[in-house]
């Protein structure tokens, strides 16, 4: 798609460095963020946080709290219970762990709620939480994942602590013969540490019940659409019930993706006190009890044969969940989008999620971003064990626009990734011989340069196979003042949306962009999506602007050839005026046309509607592809350990810039996460379950000295959309990880390899791998941690089961618990003798098996469907008596459970 | 808790009122007087985002007591631009250079920025450069890497000499 020639005025916006038009009321203290919100009476909420990770609930001894000034009401779980609440994750499916509001009966977790006093004044409630009294019976508490492999359930209703599995086992015998047959193996193992998302706004909620059962709730979210969604859902009530308003929020970045159980509570404790209350997050609580991200430990190996051509690979890959993690995770994502941009036959991993009496995990920028970390970190420990330069290899393995359509070896279509093409133009970019160089000399002198490189590709704008992702909504018109109205289904939380959408609305429409009023960040406006989450907006929503203004385009000349007497071809709008060709004389401005578009039906064309007016909701291409290649060059301190980065040159591929200051600002505020990431943040626990970064003295955010100036090449390969964006928003914090660790990697490796990359690699961690020997501690603190980790996992007992007396012939109703949740269904059998047929009946459709066999009382069969992907199910069921019980394999999602019983 | 007087200039404007002893300056401007534009980030005095001009030095609200500004001057976000509403350059500065996303640490940059291009006006563009960017070291954006406010410090840098 040509931008271009589908461009309608003459003026061009999109593409332009336009000034933010959120700007104005931010730089004035003017914006409203939620903790801005004050009503007459409102009150304020502070929680009774768990001190102990792990036990029973003795008692909570409220009576000191509730005598103190200004304290109006304490509610614990028992009190919130009186509203019945469904805690959902993302994909509006139940949270499978017992998650209430508050802790009901046992705490899993430091800074667990265990109560909210609601008083006068924040200080007040602050003060009345002091004076709550909570007794637990402490447990020993499962901190670690090798903990979570050998500890006793942290949820006592649960077999074990697997929050979540997928994989499939037997890949790796397949895949083992390959790694040991290949010319080359490599391996790798990354032990990502704990993030706290830290957004500088922290959570933050009000609610007010309004009329008999509405309530306006004010919230730090990424999408007030799907916030109000979640509340109506979670809390029973009519979706119109509830508005939820967030006209700014201090930063998401995943964290905000849904409420979460105190939002929750806020909302409850609204409707029982029926007064507005407010809670707003404190840092404290911020770095400490809002959900946490990464905690992974993964290891992946990788075969190559002799021209390093990547044969295979196998990872295992774990992550921490917490106690209440915000949808039980697997990450499936790492998995799917590990090698779609490289040519590698064959890949097997097995991946699980795991409770802990830790924090729960939630969303944070690039969620399945350790893909890129492991993926090129091997990549370059590869190259450098082989003897060949880390770019070169990528270039004997990247699929080329030339290799495309390809399929990855788990079943992923590309047909318009570009990352070689980043990597030729970024290449193109930088002088490397003159870096290597560059590099030799300072070696002379006892200086240690690095460079490091990673490509990567990222489905952005995803929309239509999970529930949440949907197209985007834009309504616009034009006032009879001759002003442009956009109400948008977007949300920014310093994403630009409202100035991004208005660049497209002012090049479409011909109209000015400061005559543009953008309204958005609330779910009174516009139509439900998700807001800011898998870099979506700018595509999805870009592209339902585009065609909604080139809509209203269109009305305008119509009404326009109508008043000349002129045929629609020779209108144009340009700058607010309509023109019309070789009649100078007849333009007329926007406003002049508006003004009889509202006002004087009478000289409509016939039929016409009056009012100038469009909508329009885009549904896109189910994935949109982004790629990039990113270079960064450091010194590293042989004597400190400390790393300086010299340069960073980021060439990536987002399709359509609409303002190169905007996506500058998503790669660089991604970049500087990944830095942190890298170098400086971490949040640790002790082995009591205490999170040990309680400010940002401990949790080192990066600042501007730790950060360089960041180089732009942008490659503008349009993406199949209207308007032809690509996702921005994550790209950062994905691709940027690998960089520098690379370019650590490559300065350090006179002294020898990472052999297994612990983050942050901090000074002391750099000087392990400088020194050959455990300055840091690490090694020491690991190894004994991987202690519990090396304990045989027991499986419960096979039980026999009986054979089938009543036999298995007739109608069984059926549940399937997927990932994206559960999925009922009706299944039909047909035994002759040991051979079994049938179907399954499903909302969408029924679909006939064969070939299926019984044996006993167990009834195997195969089934192959096309969506979301063409994977192959394999039935395992055992039937006893009426009932029916069992396991799906699903290839790469993994096993799901089935149950269900005689029809 | 105690309550004492206080009477101060917020943007200046009079304001005369009583406050709780333990109420910082950041809550009292927010809460007792509705500026709402500082913003409290931290409470413990390492983001930056609650600096307010006080007596004319960039300050960190939530580290300073309300009784301890009792006679003071004090300029938050709101006060900076002019009344016609010509903004101030720093503001002026972080607008052209995509200085700002989320707008939550801007109250407290662009109050830093203006007093250390007031105390420095008229140095050399490198001093200029080296002195808002030291002072930015107090600041923490989680949104923009810090790229847009370093453009706006080198323009500011510039339009000093
Ligand atoms: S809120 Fe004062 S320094 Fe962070
Ligand atoms: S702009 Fe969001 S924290 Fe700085």
């Amino acid at each position: 798609m040509n931008v271009q020639a589908k461009s309608v005025g003459a003026v061009r916006y999109v593409g332009t460095r336009q000034p933010r038009k959120e700007d104005a009321r931010l730089l004035t203290g003017r914006g409203q963020f939620t903790d801005d919100v004050r009503m007459p009476g409102m009150l304020h909420i502070a929680f009774v946080r768990s001190a102990v990770a792990r036990g029973r609930i003795v008692s909570i001894d409220l009576d000191a709290a509730r005598e103190m000034p200004g304290v109006q009401a304490i509610y614990t779980q028992a009190d919130l219970a009186a509203v019945p609440v469904q805690m959902l994750s993302f994909f509006f499916t139940n949270i499978e762990s017992p998650v209430t509001l508050l802790a009901d009966g046992r705490v899993a977790c430091v800074g667990d709620p265990i109560a909210m006093v609601i008083a006068e004044s924040r200080a007040q409630a602050e003060d009345a939480v002091s004076l709550v009294e909570v007794v637990v019976e402490e447990e020993t508490p499962l901190v670690t994942i090798a903990d979570a492999k050998t500890g006793a359930p942290v949820h006592p209703d649960r077999d074990d602590n697997i929050a979540a599995e997928m994989g499939d086992e037997d890949a790796l015998e397949a895949i083992q013969p390959l790694l040991d047959g290949a010319a080359h193996v490599v391996s790798t193992r990354i032990r990502h540490q704990r993030i706290a998302p830290s957004p500088m706004e922290g959570r933050a909620c009000a609610a007010s019940p309004d009329g008999a059962e509405e309530m306006t709730v004010w919230m730090g979210c990424q999408s007030p659409h799907l916030a109000a969604r979640y509340l109506a859902q979670a809390l029973g009530m009519p979706t119109g019930a509830i508005r939820v308003v967030a006209r700014d929020v201090g930063g998401g970045f995943g964290l905000k993706n849904i409420p979460w159980r105190e939002e929750v509570a806020v909302v409850v404790a609204a409707k029982l006190l029926r007064r507005p209350v407010k809670w707003i997050e404190d840092r404290f609580e911020s770095l400490t009890a809002s959900s946490h991200a990464r905690e992974q430990d993964v290891s992946l190996s990788l075969a190559l044969d002799e021209g390093g051509r990547f044969q295979a690979a196998w990872c295992d890959y774990a992550c921490n969940n917490g106690a209440w993690p915000m949808g039980e995770d697997a990450n499936i994502a790492v998995h799917m989008f590990m090698w779609p941009a490289y040519k590698l036959p064959a890949y097997g991993f097995i991946t699980r999620g795991w409770y802990t009496n830790t924090m729960g995990l939630g969303g944070y920028r690039g969620p399945w971003a350790m893909e890129s970390l492991v993926r090129e970190t091997l990549l370059e420990k590869a190259a450098r064990k082989i003897g060949i330069d880390p770019v070169e290899l990528r270039r004997r393995n990247l699929v080329y626009l030339t290799d495309q359509p390809h399929t990855s070896s788990m079943g992923i279509p590309v047909e318009d990734i570009t990352p070689g093409e980043c990597l030729e133009k970024l290449m193109a970019n930088i002088d490397y011989a003159g870096f290597r160089r560059e590099q030799a000399e300072a070696r002379k002198e006892g200086r240690d340069l690095g460079i490091g490189f990673a490509t990567y590709i990222e489905p952005t704008g995803s929309a239509g196979s999970m529930a949440p992702m949907t197209g985007e909504t834009v309504q616009l018109r034009i006032e009879p003042t001759g002003k442009v109205v956009a109400m948008l289904s977007t949300h920014s939380q310093g994403h630009g949306t409202a100035t991004t959408m208005a660049q497209v609305i002012a090049e479409q429409l011909g109209v000015a962009y400061e005559d543009i009023a953008v309204y958005e960040g609330d779910s009174a406006i516009g139509a439900f999506s998700p807001g800011a989450a898998g870099s979506r907006q700018g595509v999805i929503a870009g592209g339902a602007t585009w065609r909604a203004a080139e809509m209203l385009a269109d009305k305008v000349k119509v009404v326009a050839a109508h008043l000349s007497n002129a045929s629609v071809e020779t209108v144009t709008i340009e700058g607010g005026m309509v023109h019309i060709a070789g009649a100078p004389e007849m333009s007329r401005s926007i406003r002049e046309i508006a003004e009889i578009a509202y006002g004087e039906p009478g000289r409509l064309p016939e039929g016409a509607a009056t009012g100038l007016e469009a909508q329009y909701r885009y549904q896109p291409p189910p994935m949109t592809m982004t790629s990039a290649a990113h270079c960064c060059m450091v010194e590293v301190s042989a004597e400190t350990g400390f790393v300086k980065i010299l340069r960073w040159i980021s060439a990536e591929d987002c399709g359509t810039v609409i303002n190169p200051g905007v996506v500058e600002g998503q790669i660089a505020g991604g970049l500087a996460q990944a830095i942190g990431q890298v170098l400086l943040e971490d949040m640790p626990y002790d082995a009591r379950g205490n999170p040990l970064a309680a400010t940002f003295k401990d949790y080192l955010m990066p600042s501007i000295s730790d950060v360089p100036d960041f180089e732009y090449l942008h490659a503008n390969t349009p993406s199949q959309t209207i308007g032809g964006m690509r996702g921005v928003g994550e790209g950062g914090a994905i691709v940027g990880p690998p960089t520098l660790v690379n370019a650590i990697a490559d300065a350090l490796a006179p002294f020898g390899e990472i052999d297994e990359l612990v983050l942050p690699l901090t000074p002391a961690r750099v000087l392990d791998v400088i020194e050959q020997r455990d300055v840091s501690g690490t090694r020491a603190h690991l190894d004994g941690a991987d202690v519990a980790a090396v304990v045989e996992e027991t499986n419960p007992a096979e039980v026999v089961a009986p054979v089938m007396a009543a036999g298995i012939d007739g109608d069984w109703n059926m549940v399937l618990k997927t990932p994206m949740g559960p999925q009922e269904m009706v299944a039909h059998f047909d035994a002759d003798g040991a051979v079994v047929s049938g179907y399954l009946q499903a909302p969408e459709g029924r679909q006939d098996f064969s070939g299926g066999t019984l044996s006993g009382s167990q009834v195997k069969f195969e089934m192959k469907v096309e969506k979301p992907m063409k994977i192959t199910l394999k039935y395992d069921l055992q039937f006893d008596g009426d009932t029916v019980s069992g396991k799906c394999k699903m290839g790469m999602f993994g096993s799901a459970t089935v149950t269900g019983e005689r029809v | 808790m105690s309550e004492h007087a206080i009477e101060l200039t917020v943007n200046g404007h009079c304001h005369a009122t009583r406050v709780e002893a333990r109420t910082s300056l950041g809550e009292f401007l927010r809460d007792g007087l509705g500026y709402t534009g500082t913003h409290l980030a931290c409470e413990h005095g390492v983001c930056g985002a609650c600096t307010v001009m006080i007596d004319g030095r960039a300050m960190r609200s939530c580290l300073m007591l309300a009784v301890q500004a009792d006679g003071a001057e004090v300029t938050t976000v709101e006060g900076l631009a002019e009344a016609d509403g010509t903004l101030h350059p720093v503001q002026q500065a972080l607008k052209d250079n995509f200085g700002l996303q989320c707008g939550f640490c801007t109250p407290g940059v662009a109050i830093t920025m203006a007093c250390v291009t007031r105390d420095n006006a008229g140095v050399e563009a490198p001093r200029m450069e080296d002195a808002l960017t030291t002072a930015m070291s107090g600041h923490i954006c989680r949104c923009t890497g810090y790229q847009g406010i370093r453009r706006a410090i080198r323009q500011l840098a510039g339009a000093s000499t």
